[in-house]
């Protein structure tokens, strides 16, 4: 099945400055504008708009057979829709906290993962499941949890998360035009923050999906991040700034395919690495980051490649969360390190 | 309108409800369904000993079925088990690496299977050979399965027969998404109308999946058969392990019909599952079907049933054997001659022969087929990692490994 042309939408001002909450509602409502195949489906995600109010007013106007307001079911919402898939739709599936994907993880990594390649690419899955992730908002357990790494391990899913209104507005459009089923990680507790509020061009050219970004040029030291931690990584620079040093901070956006080239880049420059994630350290994305620039980078590096993650327990309950979560100074403390080597 | 009384144990009555009470869209959306479904506990047109017994409810769904068609239908059931056998012989010799065997279960999947339309989509398990025969699949596409060539080599889109799903229970929710899939695109109402069917084993039914994938078809009335094979046996496993009720009455929780049926009579699964799948195109799924059948072999070629099940209950069953009692009855009505049997087991011979010669003459796979399809659209990582080894195997050319 063809993707559709990404439609600018008509009307509207070309410019709208939008939380990031909001920029992924409108997305998806271009996305099903452009496409009657799209549909969205998760547990309260119609009438009430999604706990998080993502997927606001889209039942009014799409109806009830493009909204889905499902059981409580997250085997269900994912096992239906890869049959809606192989039917020809494209299901964006809602999962309503990071912590609640696990009694779909079987159909995501036996089904999802692999009907491409098990019928050798007669049969695609077109889907999106988007995951509210990360911490930070003092909620209870398993609702403040980043399981990326276990997707990113899984061969056949494609895996991303946005850290910005822009990125969300297109990433999420794009996502669902991939005929690779897409892992879409949403950074919770910026939805509605202005942090991360921006002025989307819903005009512009975007970048590619599968792509990392430069988002602030620098020469002592390279950080990476990606979703949430994108935000601790730009302000642990701007502090250093002020102390003489200058961190050059990148967005990783795409996950798994892992956008590295860039990063290699950098690294070659500035020599030193610090990389950052909510997600335990043990066996994970921020691993493979290290293994990989070790392996391209050997001659380059001045310091080992440290990182900065939650820590390998589960997630604390919320009065703790701030302890487990990357934050500037750890970040800070890091460079310090990395630097001092 | 039935209450739910009678979705399990329902009166006789005039008609099926799809085309009796004619509901409209609203109504069935409203869940207002009328249903009328069938007979005893065990829907059986056809004796052990091959005698045609009425039943008022499900005779009219047969009705059509002449001496030529039961015929034929015997002779899908002899071609696949010839094939069955055939497979499970070229497993104990070495040539598939596990053979995964349907001896006992030919009428169940035969009757399901001649039920379907060309337009309906079939969701299987792993053992549905007979099935995939019915879907104009050769048993020589299921061999790769099983050689480890690939894992199914059919194009499920266009037999509309999705692949082996080996994962206990996972396909029940694929289906379910399917069959919503037709509803949304207003391919439910009428007798032309499209319908899902999905096989599953008694054991599947304790997975979550398969609870899902009831709730799911039944809240978004979706035309959706669900076909459990009840072959006694999830692998050392009684039913009783799985469940205390009857299969079949399950379905009732759900608010949906469920009925058994003798899986071990082709005539009958072939008429309940033409009443289910009729109720669907009307709007009235989904449906339950539990045939009663019997797994007259091991789970698969590794497995030793002697370890957990008596030889007695064997060779009870084999005195319901699904073929044998449509030979005695076109026999007893002098519908076949013995030129007709004799021609069935040519025929069974040579598919047979076809299967033995093809399996050994299949092609090892070629080393980038494990890379060339994990994802639909470009990826960078896959795409080098699968260039570094080929250079690397490539290396070992005509050389020593």
């Amino acid at each position: 099945m063809a993707a559709p042309v990404i439609n600018k939408p008509n009307g509207a001002a070309a410019t709208q400055s939008l939380t990031l909450g909001k920029a992924l509602n409108l997305g998806l409502r271009t996305a099903m504008e452009a496409d009657p195949k799209v549909i969205v489906m998760g547990e309260d995600v119609g009438k009430l708009g999604g706990v998080f109010r993502i997927t606001d007013g889209l039942q009014k106007d799409f109806g009830e057979h493009r909204v889905l307001d499902t059981p409580l079911s997250e085997s269900g919402i994912i096992g239906t829709a890869v049959g809606l898939a192989v039917r020809g739709f494209r299901p964006v599936c809602e999962i309503q906290f990071d912590g609640f994907i696990f009694p779909g993880f079987d159909q995501i990594v036996s089904q999802v993962a692999k009907l491409h390649a098990r019928t050798l690419g007669r049969v695609k899955v077109p889907l999106v499941i988007r995951v509210p992730f990360g911490g930070g908002i003092g909620a209870v357990e398993h609702h403040s949890e980043s399981p990326e790494s276990y997707f990113a391990h899984t061969a056949g899913l494609k895996v991303v998360a946005c850290s910005n209104a822009v990125d969300a507005y297109w990433m999420i459009q794009q996502a669902i035009q991939s005929d690779d089923p897409v892992l879409f990680f949403e950074p919770k507790r910026y939805y509605h923050s202005g942090f991360m509020k921006a002025e989307v061009d819903t005009t512009a050219t975007p970048d590619p999906l599968f792509a990392s970004r430069l988002v602030r040029a620098g020469s002592t030291a390279t950080v990476v991040a990606y979703g949430p931690s994108v935000k601790v990584a730009l302000d642990a620079a701007t502090a250093a700034e002020e102390e003489g040093r200058s961190l050059e901070v990148i967005d990783l956006r795409s996950l798994s395919p892992l956008d590295l080239q860039p990063v290699f880049e950098s690294v070659r420059r500035t020599g030193r690495l610090v990389v950052v994630s909510e997600a335990p350290s043990e066996a994970s994305l921020t691993s493979e980051i290290a293994a990989r620039v070790q392996q391209e980078c050997f001659y380059s590096l001045e310091a080992p490649v440290l990182r900065v993650t939650g820590f390998d327990t589960p997630y604390p309950p919320a009065k703790l969360e701030e302890e487990f979560l990357p934050d500037l100074d750890r970040v800070l403390d890091a460079v310090d390190r990395s630097l001092a080597w | 309108m039935s209450s739910p009384e009678q979705w399990t144990h329902p009166e006789p009555r005039e008609g099926p409800a799809a085309t009796a009470a004619a509901p409209s869209a609203e109504q069935v959306i409203a869940g207002l369904r009328a249903t009328s479904e069938g007979g005893p506990e065990l829907v059986q047109l056809l004796t052990p000993e091959g005698e045609r017994v009425e039943n008022p409810e499900f005779d009219r769904y047969v009705a059509d079925v002449t001496a030529e068609d039961l015929r034929s239908l015997y002779r899908d059931m002899v071609l696949v088990r010839r094939a069955d056998r055939e497979a499970n012989a070229l497993q104990r010799q070495g040539q598939l690496g596990i053979w995964v065997p349907l001896l006992g279960q030919e009428a169940a999947q035969i009757g399901a299977g001649r039920a379907l339309r060309d337009t309906d989509m079939v969701f299987p398990s792993y053992r549905e050979h007979g099935v995939a025969w019915c879907r104009g699949i050769s048993p020589k596409e299921i061999l790769g399965i099983f050689r480890g060539t690939d894992h199914g080599s059919w194009d499920s889109n266009a037999k509309r027969f999705h692949p082996y799903t080996i994962v206990i229970g996972n396909q029940v929710l694929n289906a379910a998404g399917y069959a919503m899939g037709q509803r949304f695109e207003g391919k439910v109402g009428d007798g032309d109308s499209e319908a899902t069917m999905v096989f599953f084993g008694d054991g599947a039914t304790s997975q979550g999946d398969v609870h899902e994938g009831f709730v799911w078809a039944a809240v978004y009335d979706a035309p959706l058969v669900f076909f459990c094979q009840n072959n006694q046996w999830a692998i050392s496993e009684p039913t009783e392990r799985q469940s205390r009720l009857p299969l079949y009455q399950r379905a009732r929780g759900y608010g949906f019909p469920g009925i058994r049926v003798d899986g071990n009579d082709v005539l009958a699964t072939l008429a309940v599952s033409r009443w289910a799948l009729d109720e669907c195109r009307h709007g009235n799924g989904p449906v339950l079907i539990e045939a009663f059948t019997y797994r007259m072999d091991a789970h698969t070629t590794t497995d030793d049933p002697t370890r957990y099940r008596h030889s007695d209950e064997l060779e009870a069953w084999k005195l319901k054997d699904p073929i044998e009692r449509v030979r005695v009855n076109l026999v007893r009505h002098e519908h076949a001659d013995q030129d007709f049997f004799d021609s069935v087991q040519a025929d069974a011979d040579a598919l047979a022969a076809d299967m033995r010669e093809f399996c050994f003459n299949m092609p090892e796979p070629p080393v980038e087929q494990m890379f060339n399809h994990v994802y639909a659209e470009a990826s960078p990582f896959v795409d080098a990692q699968r260039d570094e080894y080929l250079a690397y195997h490539a290396n070992f050319a005509g050389g020593e490994h």
